[in-house]
């Protein structure tokens, strides 16, 4: 082979190797990721039950309910629209009513959210950006919630 | 008095980087050897002067001065001296610190152990590196300063965040930063290369070390992450494809392929221009994973600063270093002359292969990890990318790039027998296919590629093997002449064999951990029982305890194998911090070979119940254990003679040297 074929099997290989990642990733993209939602976006949207999304906002106070085998319904709200969560499992360290929490699941078909993970990013005034960001659309946003630096994490899987 | 004297001791470094910065290049341009001679003196006394900062604030943290607002925020005087003393980089500020004394602590290496570097080459690279100090110096003063005062101290601090208060936080940082740090040596090598237009194998060889030693604690440092966040977070994940974890995986996948091109350039002075563009991107992807967490744009446990002038600052740095360098590369890259032919067949062909499949591994995680970003910053939406989208994309990258990795050290330079090799590699590959039907006739449940990945990395493992096997021609002549030739093998072949066997060894604990796991979540009352794969727990009561700055309320249980052999008793606990009003979870960890049952509690019942999680991890030793070989293998390489020799040597020796290769 001359040096200019060599380098064409090279750049060819190359070339290859990288369509190869932009088709992988185009596909994951399309199929694996989540969108963040509001209650209030949740409702407007009008998400389709079966869709994965997050949810995320406050825990309503007074919403938890506790069942058997560690089932539990909460509600989630961003001041403006609330919406009904199920979950079976141990809730993170820094779940509170409240407290900013983001759950991860779909809709079921009632309504109610059917959650397979719960995360809670935060200590006891700071929120999830995500929420942070969702409160101050719904005009519920209280200045001193993101006054204390962002630290620990938690997060619950099933 | 002492924070003071910090402050001003890194004023006078910034004063010391910058003329560590433009002098010896102003010699390099008038050929004034005096003026590129001072690089080395002036880079120790920088160096000096940032330690002596770096001091003054341990001494802040070690006494407990709460005047020190940033002690006063992150420490607290109840605290074990040991954490007091790492809490200094459990915040924004004290990481900052650590990683420039770390950026001029090397470049003083340099200054001292470069003797015998070209001069030229020599001030140059330690200008870029007080670049680089400069910035940074710069960003700690204008915008994290560590050495601010309250002008009434308070009594007490506020406490480190109780999920740092771990060893892990002792190990975790500082080997992190000492592998991205380290990776600004060759990107200072590389940018003085380019400023000189000029390289040749012999800069592979003084660059190598770095790498290697860069690489190594890269490595570890990710490993000791991993192995922190599974213990710590109370649910048994070593992996989340969180973004800041992806920022240390980027820069450690370039520094891979990295380590490799260098290689091939020292050995046959090929890919010389790819070997600097490489030097470029991965301390880049180091200061980008600087960025994303310290920049506070992600939100996790790592983003102390809600800052935003902290995040423009970073960019800025980011910007000017990441864009200078590529516009330098542009620029100059074309004056460097191309070395070396290869067969696409040959070990620099393999290598090749090997770079080609990990910088587009290195892709997709980029991708992965700035896409939310970028899509929020442009429309607003919101979305997180998890662990299937790097499954999806990184997964099938990795996999080819393993199943080659056994054929790259069988080849010959420059035209390669790939038949050869793969029968050489028979072997490896029919245990390869036995551990592949063993784990599908064993191993219960699990997805089906499982025996497959399992297959694969004992491919990888018993190629590493074979290499070795083949090298000191074992099984062919007598043991005491294989013996001999073992020893007599360059350190450097066997630190590859190390490396590639710990990858190995690391991909089949993945696999194994996340395939054949099990996972019980229950409520339990005092005397219930509970049983996973092999093993019966018993909750036998709870109590509390007391540490030195926090509450433990500890739940015993007593673990049997099903036969009714007692083994040993788990005692995991819900720790809380009335400084912080927080409650972690100490999990409890009970090892069975390299297997692990994990055990945490969660919140209590309003009934009295507690609710567990218990997990059996099988083979999950094996991940850290792999990345421990690895790090042997980089130490064994490091100690080759040849590299050892090569740097210091006058030219002539290294000539020689070469020859006899």
């Amino acid at each position: 082979m001359t040096r200019k074929q060599r380098r064409l099997v090279l750049i060819g290989g190359g070339v290859g190797v990288l369509a190869v990642a932009v088709a992988l990733m185009l596909n994951a993209l399309r199929d694996s990721i989540v969108f963040f939602n509001s209650p209030s976006d949740v409702m407007e949207k009008h998400v389709r039950p079966g869709t994965r999304i997050r949810l995320g906002g406050l825990v309503q106070n007074g919403s938890v309910v506790r069942g058997n085998n560690l089932f539990v319904r909460f509600e989630v709200t961003d001041g403006k629209n609330e919406i009904p969560v199920s979950y079976q499992g141990v809730l993170p360290d820094l779940f509170r009513e409240g407290q900013g929490v983001v759950a991860e699941g779909a809709l079921d078909a009632a309504g109610t959210f059917n959650a397979d993970s719960i995360l809670a990013k935060h200590d006891e005034t700071y929120l999830p950006k995500e929420v942070a960001d969702a409160l101050k659309r719904s005009g519920h946003w209280k200045d001193d919630y993101g006054r204390r630096a962002a630290t620990p994490v938690g997060e619950a899987t099933k | 008095m002492i924070p003071e004297l910090g402050h001003y001791a890194l004023m006078l470094a910034l004063g010391l980087a910058l003329i560590q910065g433009t002098m010896p290049i102003v010699g390099t341009k008038t050929n004034d050897t005096v003026l590129m001679s001072i690089a080395a003196p002036v880079a120790v006394a920088h160096f000096a002067f940032v330690a002596m900062a770096f001091a003054a604030l341990a001494i802040c943290y070690v006494i407990s001065d709460f005047s020190v607002l940033n002690v006063f925020e992150n420490s607290n005087s109840q605290m074990p001296f040991i954490y007091r003393l790492t809490s200094i980089w459990g915040n924004h500020e004290g990481s900052m610190m650590l990683w420039v004394s770390i950026l001029s602590f090397f470049g003083a290496l340099v200054a001292v152990f470069g003797g015998n570097l070209p001069v030229v080459l020599k001030a140059n690279a330690l200008a870029v590196q007080a670049w680089i100090a400069a910035a940074f110096h710069l960003f700690i003063l204008t915008t994290s300063n560590p050495f601010v005062r309250i002008p009434q101290a308070p009594f007490e601090g506020r406490d480190l965040n109780p999920i740092l208060q771990d060893p892990g936080l002792a190990f975790h940082p500082p080997m992190l930063y000492l592998g991205y740090v380290g990776f600004s040596i060759t990107f200072s090598f590389a940018i003085a290369a380019l400023l000189e237009g000029r390289i040749d194998a012999a800069w592979a060889r003084w660059v190598r070390p770095w790498v290697l030693g860069a690489w190594m604690c890269l490595t570890v440092g990710i490993a000791g992450g991993s192995y922190w966040a599974y213990y710590t977070l109370g649910w048994g994940g070593f992996w989340f494809w969180d973004p800041v974890e992806n920022a240390s995986l980027m820069p450690w996948l370039a520094g891979t392929a990295l380590l490799h091109s260098a290689v091939v350039m020292e050995k046959r002075g090929a890919l010389k221009i790819w070997t600097i563009l490489l030097a470029i991107l991965t301390f880049s992807l180091s200061l980008i994973g600087t960025f994303l967490v310290r920049s506070g744009v992600l939100t996790s446990v790592h983003a102390f600063a809600t800052d935003p002038m902290r995040g423009v600052f970073i960019l800025a740095i980011l910007v000017v270093f990441i864009g200078g360098a590529l516009a330098l590369y542009g620029w100059r890259a074309p004056l460097l002359k191309q070395g070396g032919i290869f067969a696409p067949i040959s070990r620099e062909g393999a290598l090749v292969f090997n770079n080609l499949f990990l910088t587009t591994a290195c892709a997709t995680v980029f991708v992965g990890t700035l896409y939310p970003l970028a899509l929020e910053a442009l429309t607003g939406e919101k979305i997180s990318v998890g662990p299937p989208f790097f499954n999806a994309t990184f997964g099938p990258l990795f996999i080819p790039l393993m199943v080659v990795m056994p054929f790259g050290p069988l080849m010959g330079w420059k035209r390669g027998d790939l038949i050869g090799a793969a029968q050489r590699l028979l072997a490896a590959a029919i245990l390869a296919g036995l551990a592949m039907a063993a784990t599908f006739a064993l191993e219960q449940g699990g997805p089906v590629l499982a025996p497959f990945g399992a297959g694969v990395a004992v491919f990888v493992m018993a190629g590493a093997v074979t290499d070795i096997a083949e090298r000191t021609l074992f099984m062919r002549v007598p043991f005491r002449a294989a013996l001999r030739r073992a020893i007599g093998l360059p350190r450097s072949a066997w630190g590859t064999a190390f490396a590639h066997f710990g990858l190995g060894v690391t991909l089949l604990g993945i696999v194994a951990a996340t395939a054949w796991g099990s996972e019980r979540i229950a409520e339990m009352k005092i005397g219930d029982n509970l049983e996973i794969a092999r093993y019966r727990l018993t909750f036998t009561g709870l109590f509390s305890r007391q540490g030195p700055n926090y509450h433990d309320m500890v739940g015993r249980f007593l673990v049997h194998r099903k036969n009714g052999d007692l083994i040993g008793v788990m005692e995991p606990s819900r720790r809380s911090f009335p400084s912080r009003n927080m409650t972690t979870t100490e999990a409890a960890l009970m090892t069975r070979g390299v297997s692990q049952l994990y055990l945490s509690l969660g919140d209590p019942m309003p009934n009295g119940d507690l609710a567990v999680r218990v997990y059996f991890k099988p083979r999950v030793l094996l991940i850290w254990l792999g990345a421990a070989i690895m790090f042997a293998g980089g130490a064994l390489s490091l100690s080759d003679r040849r590299l050892r020799v090569g740097a210091p040597q006058p030219a002539k020796a290294r000539t020689a040297l070469r020859a006899a290769e």
